[in-house]
């Protein structure tokens, strides 16, 4: 039975002269080699030189601080529970007396681990996330070493309060809004809520 | 034996048996929710308006439909009463405003509370709520406060079902925990901050629909859906010793109760089983628990509801003008394909 006409039959004829001096064949090689020589490289030099990438290109993720400073993140877990290369582990703290300005809300995730081998870069996090605490963004995760190195903590992901990653270009106008609402606790800076009192 | 037909099934009860009863008899999709009742606790029910129905004719001697939706928990079946639950607009329609005014005060903290995943007020309003509240005013607050060194007690997610009270009337003597003050201003509290000391008083955290009374000694340990049910049982002197252990990784994060279908209690137990054993090595372990209903995965079961819905429409359409659809027993309980 033929599936497609493609199908060629096998021919195991002898081999002429030239063809077993082996000669025009090599030549032929060396000649499509010396033809890409001339080519452009299709490699870049990263890291001194990087490709242009799209703006919501989804690379190492980002714990979001709120405007006043404190982590957004309250380890509420679903990060995780959608993640499905099982990637995401946290284990969460109660925020003591005069840690407002540091967390959000009253639970806050002390340990905050991402294993990016596992991790497929899906963004399914993102979408979880009800605190609108984890972005992925367009940096590249660097590669290291060992697999420890891999595994993110809060230290790699926690965005330095100085330091801000922009992430605009992936929130979209039903995101800002629902970020703007006072109306959700969670919306609402430490001083916000001083001020309601 | 009166006969009552709830969504076109119909079952014989015994006299005095409520609505809600005779649809948990039944089983199935058609046993409406309920968030105050609790069969396990005398005089409970009638606060929260959950378990609304339609009762389209009102008996045999009397055929005339009751004037509006009646809580099912408390009402009780006549002979030959006509019962719409699913099947009727109206009952949904109302059961998404009760939803609503249940979660006009409700803080919505359900990322930071421990209840979730487990909360039947989440599931409440998955099921039978609206995707958004027209609610703008500023919440009722209250600061947390701890009740014993155990329990803690949440006044802001507590729907005020009173079952909880019902609790340290009926499980422990000498009561020290009530509702104070009344209507918008209304909150559960302890005698001028009594701590509650009695053996059986850890069993508010089991019948809270809500996380307004939680373990104190699970505060922020873990989410539900990582934890791991078993059964397992002890010789304990004061209870039977029957709970259900969740694990997070080898450990015993907490101990509860075991719950049926209708997430209620099967056996109390006591504080020490509850706060005190928490290692493996105190208790026999009898194996996996079953769950479903109250798992986050399958947390959206609307989709069902609608679907049993519209077959029964469709019985309804190609039998002749007038036939009851007559489903047998048992017919709408997803364990019993006939």
């Amino acid at each position: 039975m033929m599936l497609t006409n493609r199908s060629k039959q096998v021919v195991q004829k002898e081999l002429t002269l030239a063809e077993q001096l082996y000669f025009p064949a090599i030549l032929k090689g060396m000649l499509i080699t010396l033809s890409h020589i001339f080519r452009k490289t299709p490699t870049v030099r990263y890291p001194e030189q990087k490709r242009e990438i799209a703006p919501v290109y989804r690379g190492q993720h980002v714990l979001k601080r709120d405007e006043a400073g404190a982590e957004r993140c309250t380890a509420c877990g679903l990060c995780a529970v959608a993640c499905p290369a099982e990637a995401i582990t946290m284990e969460a703290g109660e925020r003591k007396k005069g840690e407002e300005g540091l967390y959000r809300e009253e639970k806050y995730a002390a340990v905050y681990e991402i294993n990016m081998l596992r991790c497929i870069f899906c963004g399914l996090c993102e979408e979880a996330c009800p605190k609108e605490a984890i972005f992925l963004t367009d940096r590249i995760v660097p590669s290291s070493f060992t697999r420890g190195e891999e595994i993110f903590g809060k230290d790699k992901l926690v965005e330095p309060a100085d330091q801000r990653v922009d992430v605009s270009k992936r929130q979209t106008k039903a995101v800002l809004d629902f970020k703007q609402d006072k109306r959700h606790y969670h919306n609402q800076t430490h001083s916000d809520r001083l001020l309601s009192r | 034996m009166p006969k009552v037909t709830i969504d076109g099934i119909s079952i014989e009860v015994p006299e005095g048996t409520t609505i809600l009863n005779a649809a948990r008899m039944i089983g199935g999709e058609i046993v409406p929710p309920a968030m105050c009742y609790y069969s396990k606790l005398k005089t409970s029910g009638g606060y929260c308006r959950t378990c609304i129905v339609k009762v389209s004719k009102g008996s045999d001697k009397d055929p005339r439909p009751m004037p509006k939706p009646v809580a099912s928990c408390r009402t009780v079946v006549m002979d030959g009463m006509e019962v719409e639950n699913i099947t009727s607009a109206e009952v949904l329609e109302a059961r998404a405003g009760v939803v609503e005014f249940l979660l006009i005060n409700h803080p919505l903290d359900c990322p930071v509370c421990d209840q979730a995943g487990e909360c039947h007020l989440q599931d409440l309003a998955y099921e039978h709520g609206k995707e958004a509240s027209r609610y703008e005013f500023k919440r009722r607050e209250f600061e947390k406060t701890d009740i014993g060194d155990k329990v803690q007690l949440h006044m802001t997610r507590c729907i005020l079902c009173y079952r909880c009270v019902k609790v340290a009337d009926q499980l422990t003597d000498g009561r020290v925990h009530g509702v104070i003050n009344r209507g918008d201003v209304a909150e559960i509290s302890t005698y001028i901050q009594n701590a509650i000391d009695n053996d059986f008083s850890g069993n508010v955290i089991d019948v809270c629909p809500v996380g307004a009374l939680t373990d104190k000694t699970f505060r922020f340990k873990s989410r539900v859906w990582y934890t791991k049910p078993v059964d397992a049982h002890r010789d304990c002197p004061h209870c039977t010793g029957k709970v259900r252990l969740w694990y997070k990784g080898d450990d015993v994060a907490r101990v509860t109760a075991r719950k049926d279908k209708y997430g209620e209690v099967e056996e109390w137990i006591c504080n020490e089983c509850r706060f005190d054993k928490k290692k493996t090595s105190d208790w026999v372990i009898e194996g996996p628990t079953h769950v479903d209903r109250h798992s986050v995965i399958s947390a959206n079961h609307y989709e069902s509801i609608r679907a049993l819905k519209a077959s029964i429409e469709r019985q309804k359409k190609s039998l002749p003008h007038g036939t009851k659809v007559g489903l047998g027993q048992g017919a709408l309980d997803p364990n019993n394909p006939n």
